[in-house]
């Protein structure tokens, strides 16, 4: 075991891959020499090289659509677009090739790529560097989307996205990059140490695409969550007292359906918290399937705490993210309902 | 008051609207053989003219003349005009089975067949096309099998692509033959990303990138520009300006500025630009570029000049938008004839052996037709079982489940 941050597990999530497998390579802009603006790429042109390790033009679209032409070659390409509020001048790369190739081309061709992008808000990036675009994916067959809330699962899915045939999108949470966040704007990130997550295994392991995690049993309510917003739910669920089970997605698509089914059957309640607007956001989308499945199981109806319907704003942030008091409140409300 | 009148802005028209004589005075075409041919490692700088002129070699007499007009081999030369008639046979069968209604859909290339075919010999086992939708002789002149390819067209239990694509848009890995994307120019940058791999794994294969004049507006070509100027790969970046985007001419896409070849300048990438209805032009100049590539020195990018004779596809009727003899107007002449000529001046063929393997393609082409309508047609004999699969490489649950809903 080793105490790692986020980054430090990407990076080893990256480093442990590019030493396997000389097909994996990387890049995206300033992941070279400079070892990426948040530092998941430091070291690794040193030691692996810079054909296989290179600075990309600030091109989104030619930096997947170079990665989707070497996957087809036969690399596995892992490459990082800076953010994921730039990642849409490459969305039609993502969804219109990478996604569909394997289909269109009935598996004459494929495109094992990732795609890894810093996602979310909480940390006053404005509009340009806040946003979680996440369900502009979920919606795009022939695509995996994933987000840890953790360093262990960060390496462990970032690793099993490396070695999967079929092209991820890899969101990385940035408010979770140097530790768990405990809910409140005016305190930073807490350091990883001691948090179980931040205990990362040395060497290879995966952590399984499309397992949902159970981050805390409960009885009352079941809260559905994934990247930062894991922290916000265990803070409400801490401050109201209220038993609730807080599931970690981690992959939104494919989806572990089941381990939320039986959860809501168990508990009767369910909640839905994500950063991004609420309109069609991923939450619209489980709030559906719980519905399909657990109707007759609902003691309250299905509410979601969301990002609001507005682009992500700079000043007030702490407004615009869900926060463990828009948490509990609501929390608290569908206890109340009978 | 401002001192200045109103301000205008322009949209280009074309020489020509139906009802006009056709007019291509704006094309300068430079008589046969007198465009230079550098040495392959040339300095990009020093060949600048070439984007702007036209290499051209054979000429109205039908000989092959000039510095590009290098020794092409009997064998490949007759197989290129073969290829070239095989395919205006398929194209025209094609049109015919979309009238008949037997496919939704059809995309001609009529008076471009020599590009793709002039290119493709020049490449080698192993490398890779990355295509647009007008590039049928790539496969055309390979062994690619007939009655696969009308398959793929109908859609039918055959097709190898189990029904999934719009007609004519193929797939072959084994004939270096990229999956076609209907959003245009996305291609391109995946040809410079392949060329990187290959060269990143120390392989010998290269890429050719292909997009029309029209989608040289995407920016996905803008991308593959850069990132060719920035690596350097081994890619051959292939714009066949065929003066037609559906009803949009060539300056719409900016043609009437700067010759498309001329786009290269500002990444530093050599440049030519080609008359490509002369097949022993495009070998050559392919042969150049492909050398090029193979051997380090980087992309090429080439424009091929052409004519799209045919509609845009079976959906459109260019009586709408140019002059109706505007194709015969063309001053670059057929590619087909030209080569004919050629070969007959050469005494490789004759106009007798021209008819007979007119007829001897039409018929070969008809039984691949019949075979092929034998698996359905119009999408018949495929199977709903086949929307499913391929989504992932392993079908995760939620699609099991949808499956199963449908009920197959």
């Amino acid at each position: 075991m080793a105490e790692m941050n986020m980054v430090e597990a990407i990076r080893d999530a990256l480093d442990i891959k590019m030493a396997q497998d000389r097909d994996v390579v990387v890049f995206g802009e300033d992941v070279g020499y400079f070892g990426g603006v948040f530092r998941c790429t430091a070291g690794l042109q040193e030691k692996y090289g810079k054909d296989r390790v290179f600075d990309a033009p600030i091109n989104e679209s030619g930096i997947v659509g170079v990665g989707i032409g070497m996957a087809t070659y036969g690399l596995r390409p892992c490459v990082e677009v800076q953010f994921a509020d730039y990642i849409y001048p490459a969305y039609d790369q993502i969804v219109s090739e990478a996604a569909r190739l394997r289909y269109r081309s009935a598996g004459d061709f494929t495109a094992p790529i990732t795609i890894r992008t810093p996602c979310g808000g909480g940390i006053f990036g404005g509009q340009t560097h806040s946003q979680s675009p996440e369900a502009l994916f979920t919606h795009v067959s022939g695509l995996k989307t994933i987000i840890p809330s953790n360093p262990y699962d960060a390496k462990g899915l970032l690793i099993a996205a490396i070695e999967d045939d079929d092209p991820v999108v890899f969101f990385e949470p940035k408010r979770l990059y140097n530790g768990p966040f405990d809910g409140h704007h005016d305190r930073p990130s807490k350091s990883w140490a001691g948090h179980p997550w931040g205990d990362v295994p040395q060497g290879h392991y995966i952590v399984p695409i499309g397992k949902a995690a159970i981050r805390r049993e409960g009885a009352a309510v079941t809260i559905l969550a994934y990247g930062t917003m894991v922290y916000v739910a265990e803070a409400a669920v801490a401050a109201t007292g209220i038993d609730a089970e807080i599931i970690d997605l981690r992959s939104l698509v494919p989806l572990d359906i089941e381990t939320i089914v039986t959860s809501v059957q168990k508990t009767g309640r369910c909640m839905i918290v994500h950063e991004a607007t609420l309109t069609s956001g991923f939450g619209a989308e489980l709030a559906a399937q719980v519905q399909e499945r657990c109707f007759y199981h609902l003691e309250a109806p299905i509410a979601r705490v969301t990002g609001w319907d507005t682009p992500y704003p700079h000043a007030q942030e702490w407004d615009y993210f869900p926060g463990p008091k828009r948490v509990g409140k609501v929390l608290v409300a569908m206890m109340e309902e009978i | 008051m401002s001192e200045h009148g109103p301000l205008s802005f322009n949209v280009p028209e074309p020489m020509g609207r139906p009802g006009d004589e056709p007019d291509f005075s704006y094309l300068d075409v430079p008589r046969a053989g007198t465009v230079r041919k550098p040495p392959v490692d040339v300095d990009h700088q020093d060949i600048r003219d070439l984007a702007r002129t036209m290499i051209r070699v054979l000429n109205r007499d039908g000989d092959a003349v000039g510095e590009w007009a290098d020794p092409v081999e009997d064998e490949t030369i007759l197989h290129a005009l073969r290829s070239m008639i095989r395919t205006r046979a398929f194209d025209e069968r094609m049109m015919t089975l979309q009238r008949q209604g037997k496919t939704s859909f059809y995309m001609k290339c009529t008076g471009e067949e020599a590009i793709a075919i002039g290119q493709q010999l020049a490449l080698a086992p192993g490398d890779m096309n990355f295509p647009t939708y007008r590039q049928q002789g790539l496969l055309l002149c390979q062994d690619y099998p007939l009655v696969d390819m009308i398959s793929q067209i109908l859609s039918n239990a055959n097709d190898p692509l189990r029904g999934r694509q719009l007609p004519v848009m193929y797939s072959s890995k084994k004939h270096g033959f990229f999956s076609i994307s209907g959003n245009l120019g996305t291609q391109y940058v995946h040809a410079v990303g392949w060329a990187m791999a290959s060269a990143i794994k120390g392989d010998t294969k290269i890429a050719t990138a292909w997009i029309g004049d029209g989608s040289t507006a995407e920016s996905d070509f803008h991308a593959a520009l850069v990132n060719a100027s920035v690596y350097k790969p081994p890619v051959v970046l292939n714009v066949v300006n065929n003066q037609w985007a559906i009803s949009s001419f060539q300056g719409i896409a900016g043609g009437d500025s700067a010759t498309f070849a001329e786009r290269a300048h500002g990444f530093g990438i050599p440049s030519l630009r080609v008359d490509g209805n002369d097949w022993i032009a495009v070998y050559n100049v392919s042969r150049w570029a492909i050398e090029r590539a193979r051997r380090n020195l980087g992309p090429t990018l080439i424009e091929w000049v052409t004519y799209r004779v045919a509609p845009h596809s079976t959906s459109d009727d260019p009586a709408r938008y140019r002059p109706r003899k505007e194709s015969d107007a063309w001053p670059l002449g057929d590619p087909v004839l030209r080569l004919k000529n050629h070969l007959i001046k050469r005494g490789l063929w004759s106009e007798d052996r021209h008819v007979q393997a007119e007829a001897e393609y039409a018929q070969e082409v008809k039984a691949a037709t019949k075979k092929a309508e034998s698996f359905g047609v119009m999408g018949g004999g495929s199977t709903a079982r086949d929307i499913f699969d391929d989504v992932y490489k392993d079908m995760p649950p939620h699609l099991r489940e949808q499956r199963q809903k449908l009920g197959v």
